[in-house]
């Protein structure tokens, strides 16, 4: 379904100053990125002390930005239903506990889990394009994503084809994310760059560059699939994009770090990461996300204990 | 049209804060200080003969924290005669590998207390807390790993050359890093089997004296090192000693040359290490956001009293408009504020003098025409502080761009090819350090080759370890500290 280049549309979001011939020149020109300085700010910024109130205010920001998870080849609805449950009312004997953000499921899922939150604020993801490798052909994408939307998706978690990037061929992978963007019609449309196999920065900070000027709304990390998952200089490293594309376009595009996240002390770091890159506009769930499944009872957990001062057994939250 | 995104269609607005963190105080607890404390000679304390007491105060309170000994001639002199016959009684003749158990264990006890002292410095300095517990006492503390390592290898790694000590060296250090400064002066003393005269700065000599009793806990040979406390006078009477055998001296560039002016024709050797006025070059092939933090750390690091600060920045003109939107976005982010906060990113100005002096500079900088920025941030009402502050549309002819300030104040200036750079960056009579940020490998070889300063740092900025000798050109002194050349200076076939 290659379309030529020369009647394909400008970019939806930079229009006629980046056009899918001029693509190639526009991500080379993208500034590098020193990793060692990357670790370094990443790692400077992890030595923030963060007590108390605080604390409180940014562990019940973490559940309000959790997409909470569940992407397994052994999902049923019944785990969906209750994992549906757990999404609403995360702490069911602390009722100041807010609901996350998401939750996000396959696309066979959705119908489930639309059904299980109807009536709450929790919006319902979708992993879909060929979920997590990519390597299908584009009609097969949109199809997928057409139907998650239709069964009643909010939010779409797509993945780029990392081959196509890698070999060079930014132009599909942008026709890609202009493709599903518009089959997501009014879905919210996260772009899932799988770091871990771009490997480097510098591909990341391009990859960034380039999922955003096709139009996604939030940029994310990684599939959680792969040995590799999100990381502070990585996220660090999106940020910056974020930062730099909001400044020469005025669009505010969302974060969403994925996978190996699972303790209250590394979520705060990320959110530490975020105020100082980007400031208070981010600070909120239409800007950033968690992708997690176990991050979220361990954020109860010390919420737990700041409040009582003492820790309480696993025990005692619920494992749906 | 092809390689750009249109230059800001809307401006940034991020507003650079957002977790609003409550203050985070290191705990005092671990530190007592005394009322008054006298000098260190012979392994004890020793009132002073002039019976004169001065002031040490916390910069960020200005409250005074102890009354410290005054030395004069006759203190130093006894100083000196104690620490000869350490050097000719015990420590001279001692083997290399005995001195370095000594050191060995002088590294682990700052280590195990590293805390306290990390605490102590900042009350006494006004460094934030993060960078005395993260840098200065861990890097003070592989100091001393360091050279005790090297003890007894001298024969072995410069053959030929005599590798006895001198005997006694008078040391006097600056103010901004306290301990480290005493670690690189005092570990290489000791490590080649000199004996030491320290006297430490007027406004932070409480570390010094701390580090004494910590030495005399790890059973250090009483005079072996000795630490006399006072102001210039003290600093002076210690270098014209007659029984000193080498003087080393970090300090102003002013102070170091009239050391030097008071040695010539003495038998005294000298090493001096003195100001800086660091070019730090930007390429437009650098990685900005990288660069921007080099920046920032390059001259806000211990709130600018650094002598190789990144003072001067000089920026490719074609990246100057996307580097200052960069710079002043995360100047934003800079947390002022008191040094014992652990999210503190820049503490107090280190004393009343050094804010007169930066205050003086920045009027002069402004009078002379450049561009003044500084974010807006709420400074404490009582101690000394200095807000962030830049300065654009700086030309080598400003005095901004030519004296040090020794403070938070960046002279930035533009230019266009690199062979401009590197002659703005050698367009000073200093040579301590100096920065390059370019993704080109060939470029920064290009560049190292032809800046005259004894640091470059590329794609990087106030990097230290204990194996990478420092010190500079021209006005910024000469001898190395660190690394094996540290070692030289302290041996009688060092020259």
């Amino acid at each position: 379904m290659t379309v030529p280049a020369a009647t394909l549309p400008a970019s939806p979001v930079l229009g006629p100053f980046v056009t899918p011939a001029t693509l190639g020149s526009y991500l080379r020109s993208v500034p590098p990125v020193d990793e060692v300085g990357a670790a370094e700010r990443a790692a400077a910024l992890s030595t923030r002390s963060v007590k108390r109130e605080s604390k409180l205010a940014a562990l019940d920001m973490a559940i309000r930005m959790c997409d909470l998870t569940t992407l397994e080849g052994r999902d049923t609805p019944g785990k969906v239903v209750q994992l549906a449950s757990k999404a609403i009312r995360p702490d069911p004997v602390d009722p100041t506990i807010p609901p996350v953000a998401a939750l996000c499921v396959y696309p066979n899922m959705v119908p489930h889990a639309v059904e299980a939150l109807r009536g709450s604020e929790v919006a319902v993801a979708s992993v879909a394009t060929y979920f997590p490798s990519g390597q299908a052909p584009i009609s097969v994408k949109a199809a997928d994503v057409a139907w998650a939307v239709e069964q009643g998706a909010d939010e779409i978690d797509m993945v780029i084809d990392r081959g196509a990037f890698l070999s060079g061929d930014y132009l599909k992978v942008y026709e890609e994310v202009v493709a599903v963007k518009e089959a997501c019609g009014s879905a919210h449309l996260k772009v899932i760059l799988e770091t871990g196999e771009l490997s480097t920065y510098d591909n990341v900070r391009r990859a960034s560059m380039l999922a955003m000027a096709a139009g996604a709304d939030f940029i994310k990390t990684s599939t959680g699939k792969t040995a590799s998952n999100a990381t502070l200089p990585v996220t660090l490293v999106m940020l910056e994009a974020i930062r730099d594309f909001h400044a020469s376009t005025g669009r505010a595009v969302g974060m969403k770090p994925a996978g190996g996240i699972s303790t209250a002390k590394v979520a705060i770091r990320y959110l530490v990461l975020l105020a100082e890159t980007l400031g208070v506009g981010w600070l909120t769930p239409s800007r950033f996300r968690f992708g997690a499944s176990s991050l979220l009872n361990d954020v109860l957990m010390q919420i737990r204990w700041l409040r009582e001062g003492r820790y309480q057994s696993p025990d005692y939250f619920t494992r749906d | 049209m092809e390689d750009t995104v249109p230059a800001s269609v809307n401006k940034p607005e991020i507003v650079p804060t957002g977790l609003d963190y409550v203050s985070s105080l290191e705990s005092t607890d671990v530190v007592s200080i005394a009322e008054g404390y006298d000098l260190w000679i012979d392994g004890r304390p020793s009132e002073p003969a002039t019976n004169r007491y001065f002031p040490t105060v916390n910069p960020a309170t200005e409250e005074t924290l102890s009354r410290v000994g005054e030395a004069g001639a006759e203190d130093i002199d006894r100083a000196v005669k104690v620490a000869r016959r350490a050097y000719t009684g015990v420590w001279g003749r001692m083997s290399g590998a005995e001195r370095a158990k000594y050191l060995y264990r002088l590294a682990r006890m700052l280590q195990e207390r590293s805390r306290e002292f990390s605490v102590l410095e900042t009350l006494d300095g006004g460094k934030p807390i993060k960078e005395s517990r993260d840098i200065d006492l861990p890097l003070a503390a592989a100091h001393f790993f360091y050279y005790a390592g090297w003890a007894d290898k001298l024969e072995y790694s410069f053959p030929g050359l005599d590798t006895r000590p001198l005997g006694v060296v008078g040391q006097v250090i600056p103010w901004n890093f306290p301990m480290l400064m005493l670690a690189w002066k005092v570990a290489p003393a000791l490590a080649t089997g000199n004996t030491v005269v320290l006297k430490p700065a007027e406004t932070t000599p409480l570390t010094a004296l701390a580090f004494a009793r910590l030495a005399d806990e790890a059973g250090l040979p009483p005079g072996v090192l000795n630490v006399v406390t006072g102001d210039g006078r003290t600093g002076a009477a210690v270098v014209a000693h007659p029984g000193v055998d080498k003087v080393a001296f970090t300090g102003s560039t002013e102070v170091g040359k009239l050391i030097q002016r008071s040695l010539a024709g003495t038998r005294k050797r000298l090493t001096l290490e003195l100001g800086g006025k660091a070019p730090h070059v930007i390429f437009d092939d650098a990685p900005l956001d990288q660069a921007t933090e080099g920046i920032i750390n390059g001259i806000f690091f211990n709130q600018g009293h650094v002598c190789c600060a990144g003072s001067r920045l000089l920026v490719q003109e074609s990246v100057y408009d996307a580097l200052m939107d960069k710079l002043k976005v995360r100047l934003a982010t800079l947390r002022v504020g008191d040094p014992l906060d652990k999210n503190t990113d820049v503490g107090a100005i280190n004393s009343r003098a050094q804010l007169d002096r930066i205050t003086e500079l920045v009027d002069v900088g402004v009078a002379e025409g450049a561009e003044m920025y500084q974010p807006s941030c709420s400074l404490p009402d009582r101690g000394y502080w200095f807000a962030p502050t830049l300065f654009t549309g700086v030309s080598q002819s400003h005095r901004i761009a030519q004296e040090e300030i020794f403070g938070p104040v960046l002279s930035i200036m533009t230019f266009r090819t690199p062979a401009e750079a590197v002659d703005k960056a050698n367009n000073t009579p200093y040579g301590l350090s100096a920065g390059v940020w370019t993704t080109k490998g060939s470029r920064i070889l290009w560049m190292a080759d032809r800046l005259k300063a004894g640091v470059v740092w590329a794609n990087t900025y106030n990097k230290f370890d204990p194996s990478s000798p420092f010190g500079g050109y021209q006005e910024s002194g000469f001898g190395r500290e660190g690394g094996r050349h540290g070692l030289l200076p302290y041996l009688r076939g060092g020259g």
